[in-house]
């Protein structure tokens, strides 16, 4: 039987990975990516905890932060493809229009 | 070693490989890709956590509507390759040394959070803590239902806000 640190440490790793993906790739689609493997760590860690202290509290919060998730990405999808549209590139470098 | 202990770790291997895989690649169509097998690995531990609902849940609007949205988008783009926009203004080894940087530090303090985390001693739960769909729903309109609503608005001004955004016209007002 797997326990709850198991689950912890594999939503820590994972929650890394995403982190890592943020602040190290330079194109909009993967950060957004890497956003929602952040969200899905913690997606585990709620389950995890849900189950182990035996509530369904955990499996309800993550039905809503499912939604959410969907809502987010179609906003910055959106955003993307605005931003796109004025700059023909993915680099978050390249939007600098509003640099002093 | 137990069966649930080993299907443990093959759904760790396949959700931690695969995310890897997906901030790894260059090309964003297959980092979506390999997202859906993050989520698949993902989907097979929540069944071994009793929680089939959120498993399902999982496939059919993460895997199934949310990346498709996204593939959607990178094929629409049609600007697959990862490339360096040569600057003065923005050095790109130096953002990469500090991100990295800033990464490592917060995996070392995760690492030390659930190392030192020997508070909450969980004995292993009984079988009956696994919900149905029936008892999940019934406390998301009763006990939930203003979050539901809440949600529902949310989802519509995010609606209506990724049509104004992405539309043709709003570029030039």
């Amino acid at each position: 039987m797997a326990e709850l640190n198991h689950y912890l440490i594999l939503s820590g790793v994972l929650f890394t990975i995403g982190t890592a993906g943020v602040l190290l790739r330079r194109n909009l689609i993967t950060v957004l990516l890497s956003i929602e493997v952040m969200l899905n760590a913690v997606n585990l860690t709620f389950i995890a905890f849900g189950h182990f202290l035996g509530s369904s509290d955990g499996q309800i919060i993550v039905f809503f932060v499912i939604t959410v998730a969907a809502a987010e990405a179609a906003v910055g999808l959106a955003l993307v493809i605005a931003l796109f549209r004025h700059v023909e590139t993915l680099n978050p470098d390249a939007f600098r229009q509003l640099r002093g | 070693m137990p069966v649930n202990l080993i299907l443990f770790y093959v759904f760790a291997a396949i959700a931690v490989i695969t995310t890897l895989l997906v901030v790894v690649q260059s090309n964003p169509v297959y980092s979506v890709l390999l997202l859906i097998g993050s989520f698949i690995g993902l989907a097979g531990l929540y069944v071994l956590l009793n929680a089939p609902f959120v498993a399902v849940i999982q496939i059919i609007v993460y895997a199934g509507a949310i990346m498709v949205l996204f593939l959607f988008v990178v094929m629409l783009l049609n600007a697959p390759r990862e490339e360096v926009v040569q600057s003065n203004l923005i050095d790109a080894s130096g953002t990469r040394a500090i991100g990295g940087l800033l990464a490592i530090a917060f995996a070392a303090e995760l690492a030390w959070a659930l190392t030192r985390s020997r508070g909450l001693a969980v004995s292993a739960p009984d079988e009956r803590a696994s919900y149905s769909v029936a008892a999940i729903g019934q406390r998301i309109f009763q006990e939930y239902a203003f979050a539901f609503e809440a949600t529902s608005i949310l989802i519509l001004v995010a609606m209506v806000g990724a049509v104004t955004l992405a539309s043709r016209h709003s570029g030039k007002r």
